[in-house]
């Protein structure tokens, strides 16, 4: 790899994703984790005492337990240090619940989310976007027509005030608790911002609804917390996109989502993470499927210097169904661990996951999954497709897939394959044209496209223009 | 009109000192069609590697050239008098398919998830593009520079208003070329290769000829693995590559059946790593009758 080749990729990134406006925070807690930032935290948002009280025991917790080590193959976190990031900043701006008018946004927040297309998109193609700047929600709006069907879509901070009863029935209680692991502890202590999203029994809302978060400032944390209650019979299709510029020094994102998909409800949730190298995003997802209910997660990895996702669904009604679709994609210096949890707890239930990983330049990229079928669950069904795409001998892929199964009535298929690109392969596309570069993104292309067939349109578009970019110049 | 000129071409394996090639010299013009016989392993293939710039032989003498001439690719584009001769050797493969080159494959690539509208669409506008870049006046070059833009349809079918040949173009010139080698339609829409018979994949190499137009088809064993019916189809693709675009033709084959169909102009027969000998039509039902030892004796005087 040249080096004018490297100039070219960190240009192109930026001008996409990273490019960094000055921070302007009206608050701005201190480094690391004390009872006293937390405090700070709560008081700044006006919070009621319960959910300071909340935050206090996660961060007893987040003391108590250890950091996670004994995992095989384990990505490392040795560099990243929780008592340095900043866990709270919140950005200069009037309307403290954010505006529903991009034009009342301070100029940089605007030019930031008009680069990120935000607001383009929200023309076009949903029914509602929220958008968050490092710590807090700054614009939030949903089309009337939903509103009057009763769909709640406010940032999560509104939703403790406003919806206190939901909130406090459903916010890291049953679905993802504090006590899950050491970053969900941490996140139940820090949260800020995030969406909340209520469907009413029977509503469809037709386009999906986005969120975007956005890590401006330099060594910050972002803690977002979402949550989704699907009624009984209804539909919703959520998609998050993420991304930060480079730092020389780390950050961290450590979201928490839970939903709850209701009786014969159907919730999508998709995420497209790109976030910037120098980040470490340790997330926590999980949703609880009621009976024939079903839920789908779509996950694009291309971000990050560190992931570590595996959402999880628990199937706990009678004939519920889960899907996982998940693209993760490394390069130099990434490590991205991810995969899927899903557990079958009760009768007639089925999942399917496939993960496709591409690694290169030295990059990592590890399927860790588990598929958990307990006793009693009979004619439960689970499918798993893993398939891994190398580069070049310097990058890894590894697939560590589990399967706990108690019940003896089950359907379950496996299967995985790894693969390096092969140089026949490139050399055929070349002899017909393609230089280089682009037959490789063409074999890549075609590795996902199975994956990529099945998404919404506008997601598998800005998906490939991911992976097209992170391929860019870098391959050689 | 072009003409590749391959002299005294030594070719070891990259990996290895191996020598396959030992100075092989071989003309072929548009509008001819050469047949290269020979037995296993006496360095046909690799000719037609090192011919389209496969990365795993190096070529240690020699020199594989190609003579254009001013109007080779139309009105558009005017070759200088100083780029009229190219040395391949120093191009990469894909430029090398921009300059006209064409290589079919004995044991095609399969590539999952690519359709072939896809790919041999993107490959027609890369060689276009490609073609424009080699051909450059130096004063315009930041001319060429054109923004993605983004999809506009499925983005499995590639950006639409994106190369020169835009998606619905595409499709006709795609369906005229399938139909004139009597495939399925199905096959637009198939992934390239993935799947596909023996036979099909080679009729398939033959289509890509068809739509990329070369100067210079190099076809290594066209005529393995096909039964009477295909054989007879690709060999009539292969004659319309000559009769209607005067595409040349270098024909590797080890049987004199597809020459049956596909008349050639001259025929070669290469021995340890050389062109024994050469001849017209007759030499190949000679080499039918006789063998190659016959070749062996009449060379070098031993069997």
């Amino acid at each position: 790899m040249s080096s004018d080749q490297d100039h070219l990729k960190e240009t192109d990134t930026e001008a996409r994703f990273e490019f960094k406006k000055e921070e302007n925070s009206a608050v701005r807690s201190g480094k690391g984790l004390t009872e006293e930032v937390i405090r700070m935290i709560s008081e700044d948002k006006d919070e009621p005492d319960w959910m300071l009280e909340r935050r206090l025991r996660a961060l007893e917790q987040y003391h108590n337990m250890p950091m996670p080590s004994d995992w095989p193959g384990m990505p490392d976190l040795s560099e990243l240090d929780v008592e340095e990031i900043i866990p709270y900043i919140r950005p200069d701006v009037d309307k403290r619940e954010g505006v529903d008018d991009w034009t009342e946004l301070p100029d940089e927040i605007q030019d930031t989310f008009d680069k990120l297309g935000i607001p383009e998109a929200e023309k076009n193609a949903l029914s509602g976007v929220g958008a968050q700047y490092e710590s807090e929600v700054v614009y939030q709006n949903m089309q009337e027509q939903w509103e009057e069907k009763g769909v709640i879509f406010c940032n999560m901070d509104e939703a403790v005030r406003e919806h206190p009863e939901l909130v406090k029935e459903h916010f890291m209680t049953t679905c993802v608790p504090p006590s899950d692991n050491k970053f969900a502890a941490l996140h139940g202590a820090v949260w800020s911002g995030g969406s909340f999203v209520y469907v009413p029994e029977d509503v469809t809302v037709e386009m999906p609804v986005q969120a975007y978060f956005r890590m401006n400032s330099e060594g910050m944390g972002q803690f977002e917390h979402t949550l989704i209650i699907a009624e009984e019979g209804s539909e919703v299709h959520y998609i998050e996109g993420c991304s930060a510029p480079k730092y020389g020094t780390h950050n961290l994102h450590s979201g928490g989502v839970e939903v709850f998909v209701g009786e014969d409800a159907h919730v999508q949730y998709s995420t497209v993470q790109n976030w910037s190298k120098n980040t470490f995003n340790l997330n926590t997802k999980r949703a609880i499927c009621e009976e024939n209910g079903t839920m789908e997660w779509v996950s694009g990895s291309m971000g990050s210097k560190v992931t570590m996702l595996y959402p999880c669904t628990i199937l706990k009604g009678r004939g519920s169904t889960d899907t996982h679709i998940t693209i993760a994609l490394a390069g130099e210096g990434q490590d991205i661990d991810t995969g899927a949890k899903v557990y079958h707890n009760a009768p007639e239930t089925s999942s399917t996951i496939e993960s496709k990983s591409i690694s290169k330049d030295g990059g990592r990229t590890n399927y860790r999954g588990l598929v958990h079928i307990a006793d009693g669950a009979e004619n439960a069904s689970t499918a798993v497709e893993c398939d891994a795409l190398m580069f070049d001998n310097e990058s890894t892929s590894d697939t560590m897939p589990y399967m706990e199964i108690e019940e003896s009535k089950v359907d379950v298929a496996h299967e995985a394959t790894v693969g390096k690109i092969g140089d026949e392969d490139i050399f055929y596309l070349q002899s017909r044209g393609l230089d280089d570069d682009d037959a490789k993104k063409m074999i890549v292309a075609g590795f996902i496209e199975p994956i990529t067939e099945e998404l919404p349109i506008e997601y598998a578009v800005e998906l490939n223009r991911l992976i097209e970019l992170e391929m860019e110049g870098s391959l050689g | 009109m072009a003409r590749l000129e391959l002299s005294n071409l030594h070719a070891e394996v990259a990996e290895g000192d191996e020598q396959i090639l030992e100075g092989v010299d071989l003309e072929v013009q548009s509008g001819e069609i050469h047949a290269l016989m020979g037995p296993n392993g006496s360095g046909k293939s690799t000719t037609a590697k090192v011919i389209a710039g496969h990365p795993a032989y190096e070529v240690t003498e020699g020199e594989v050239l190609l003579h254009l001439e001013d109007d080779e690719f139309g009105e558009d584009i005017e070759i200088d008098e100083d780029q009229r001769t190219w040395n391949l050797l120093d191009l990469e493969p894909n430029e090398r398919a921009a300059l006209g080159i064409f290589l079919g494959f004995q044991y095609p690539a399969e590539i999952e998830g690519v359709t072939m509208t896809n790919f041999l669409r993107t490959a027609l506008n890369a060689k276009i593009e490609e073609r424009e870049e080699l051909f450059e006046d130096e004063d315009d070059e930041d001319e060429a520079e054109e923004d993605d833009e983004g999809f506009e349809n499925s983005p499995m079918e590639g950006p639409a208003d994106e190369g020169e040949v835009g998606v619905a173009e595409f499709q006709g010139i795609l369906q005229e070329k399938m139909e004139q080698l009597e495939m399925d339609e199905k096959f637009a829409q198939r992934y390239l290769n993935a799947g596909f018979s023996g036979g099909e994949k080679k009729q398939n190499e033959v289509l890509q000829a068809a739509i990329l137009e070369p100067s210079v088809a190099v076809l290594d064993e066209i005529d393995s693995g096909l039964d009477i019916d295909r054989l007879q189809d690709v060999s009539e693709g292969i004659n319309a590559l000559r009769d209607e675009q005067g595409t040349g033709i270098l024909q590797i084959t080890h049987y004199q059946r597809i020459l049956d169909y596909v008349e050639p102009d001259h025929v070669h027969v290469m021995l340890d790593g050389q062109i024994a000998k050469s001849g017209g039509p007759e030499l190949a039902e000679k080499l039918e009758d006789k063998g190659y030892d016959w070749v062996r004796e009449d060379v070098y005087g031993t069997a």
